[in-house]
């Protein structure tokens, strides 16, 4: 402040000097509303259309509600619906067994072809198999549904074709409740293996190399070298992959909407598309709510539990 | 030092059993048949879309095989308003692209190198917003754009509204700002450049490959986005590609599968050409969540 000038001093007095930028106060004013300003279009953007909406549900949840009669509070009348909705227990265990099944296999099969792509000693065949993994990641899950639909069909699909020449029989992919549900996690497994691919990949290229290196001179090769050195190196990832493929399983929609509209059934219904049938096509915007709800909360106690346990297994360096 | 290294790899290969040729025969022979198990399914979706309606369902199913008959191209634009669908993609996606990079940009510079009352907890709260699944939202977001608030329904605007505010893109682009130097300010100031001229000549453009990865990625899920529209829209002429795929396809699968393919094919074909273009920035920002997370 020493080099202040007495015109500086002076023009401090007005409301423009306030903010002159030629004081280390006015360009830290000038920054401070700046910062207000820049962050106004975001902020009320969030606020609109996800902080309020989220509250919104909330409240929503306690009301009964559609579209053509006035709100009409029912306390916790849609919460014990749930408890006692026939249709629920059901849909929840077909979720369950989607998530638990989409994401095992996928980051298995991942991390596999992660750690297999670069050992390739050919670059252009490992370019070639990257993008081959990766095109159905572009593609929308509308479009995989579709597709699969047809390749997954009773009679002339070309899975069961295949089948057939090495001898099992027609298998009923999508009209069969015992086998709909490994036809939806085989899809989405297709679907996002690229995805999930492409975070291992860049976790494996960024070993160093003397890591693995020194790893062999001690003596570890082969399996215990993986089991030692290169997984506890990618664990913090392998968490971030693990949960971010949890929340999206958990959310799937597009492509057993598409394949099989739930059914047979009630066989491939997930939690997702509950919530849209109850909330979008019975127009019940309350109970819709109180199925939102409990589908976000379980997200929150579900990522919480994976963090828990990532204390166990997760290694920062 | 380069002699020591040498003489290790050497002895890893001799070794680790599965740097033998046969396991690593093996490996690659695994590898490339995932990659033919994602790849066929693809091919067969092309090579399907180019033949006549009378070769299109065979049994056996013929993977390679082209005719390239046209006529099924020609078909998707006659059985839906093809053009009128494709164009509201774009509008959703070009338009979730831009309002997505101008928000973000501006409270991610904000957040990262502009310091303020708050600052913290602001940042904070957006973050939080990451967690919210898009389900917790779009009942009250559908109420807002009926008829009683917005009026939007069933306008392309009820679909890029929403999706142009983003707690992703705002927090992506401040580790880009932050990435940045602060001296570069500094040496602005005392050209006399103000504020807003460092943000605008200075940090955003340094920011350009963060924002070209946050276009890239929010282009790809809005373009294909089918939950949304599904909810929001119901007049065909209002539908981004995706209701148009499952419209061409049917209620029953009535839809001549050939034209369903060909429907696929030309609704795969922008993001194709945005990743050939962007693939490094693609990459790099799913890459990114992973490394930085």
């Amino acid at each position: 402040m020493a080099s202040e000038t007495l015109a500086t001093r002076e023009r401090r007095g007005s409301l423009l000097g306030w903010f002159r930028a030629d004081t280390f106060e006015g360009v830290r004013r000038q920054r401070a509303i700046l910062g207000y300003l820049f962050l106004l279009p975001a902020f009320i953007g969030l606020v609109a259309f996800v902080v309020g909406p989220m509250f919104v549900s909330f409240g929503l949840s306690f009301y009964r509600w559609n579209i053509f009669k006035p709100p009409d509070p029912i306390g916790i009348a849609n919460f014990q619906r749930l408890l006692t909705d026939s249709r629920l227990p059901g849909i929840y265990a077909n979720t369950l067994f989607l998530v638990v099944g989409t994401v095992f296999i996928t980051q298995v099969l991942a991390l596999t072809l992660a750690l297999g792509v670069t050992k390739l000693r050919s670059r252009k065949l490992a370019y070639f198999l990257r993008t081959s993994w990766f095109l159905p990641v572009l593609m929308s899950g509308a479009a995989v549904g579709v597709t699969l639909s047809y390749l997954f069909q009773r009679e002339f699909g070309p899975i069961n074709y295949y089948l057939g020449v090495i001898g099992i029989d027609r298998v009923p992919w999508m009209t069969s409740a015992s086998t709909v549900m490994w036809t939806i996690i085989i899809t989405a497994v297709w679907k996002n293996l690229g995805f999930i691919f492409v975070i291992y990949l860049g976790a494996v290229t960024n070993i160093p190399q003397e890591i693995l290196d020194a790893a062999d001179v001690d003596g570890a090769h082969g399996w215990r070298r993986l089991w030692t050195v290169t997984l506890p190196l990618i664990s913090p990832i392998m968490l971030f992959a693990t949960v971010i493929n949890v929340i999206g399983a958990m959310q799937i929609f597009d492509e057993p909407q598409i394949m099989t509209r739930g059914g047979p059934g009630d066989g491939s219904r997930t939690a997702v598309m509950y919530m849209y049938e109850v909330a979008f096509k019975e127009q019940e915007f309350g109970y819709g709510s109180a199925i939102a709800v409990t589908l976000f909360i379980a997200i929150l106690i579900v990522t919480g539990i994976q963090f828990l346990l990532s204390k166990r297994w997760v290694f920062y360096g | 030092m380069a002699g020591t290294t040498t003489t290790v790899v050497h002895e890893r290969h001799t070794v680790n059993p599965l740097d033998r040729p046969w396991g690593h025969w093996l490996q690659t022979a695994f590898l490339i048949f995932i990659g033919l198990l994602t790849l066929m399914p693809l091919l067969w979706v092309i090579s399907t879309s180019f033949r006549t309606l009378r070769d299109s369902f065979t049994v056996p199913p013929v993977w390679i095989h082209f005719d390239f008959d046209f006529s099924n191209y020609q078909s998707v634009f006659d059985t839906i308003p093809f053009l009128h669908m494709l164009k509201n993609s774009f509008y959703y996606a070009g338009g979730a692209v831009i309002g997505g990079a101008v928000t973000s940009a501006l409270a991610g510079y904000a957040f990262a190198r502009l310091q303020f009352r708050g600052r913290g907890v602001l940042f904070w709260v957006v973050l939080s917003t990451m967690m919210v699944p898009g389900q917790m939202t779009i009942i009250p977001v559908y109420i807002l754009m009926g008829v009683k608030y917005l009026n939007l329904v069933n306008t392309i605007w009820s679909l890029i509204v929403p999706s142009v505010f983003t707690a992703f893109g705002i927090f992506l682009l401040r580790q880009y700002f932050r990435q940045i130097p602060g001296d570069y300010e500094e040496s602005a100031l005392i050209d006399g450049a103000n504020q807003w001229q460092i943000f605008r000549r200075i940090y955003l453009p340094l920011a350009a490959p963060g924002i070209a990865i946050l276009s890239i990625l929010t282009f790809n899920s809005r373009w294909n986005d089918y939950f949304t529209p599904l909810v929001f829209i119901n007049s065909q002429h209002a539908m981004p590609i995706t209701m148009g795929l499952v419209e061409l396809q049917g209620e029953w699968s009535t839809g001549s599968i050939a034209v369903v393919f060909a429907g696929i094919v030309l609704s795969v074909i922008p993001v194709i050409v945005v990743y050939i273009f962007g693939q490094r920035y693609l990459l790099e920002g799913l890459m990114m969540g992973g490394i930085k997370g």
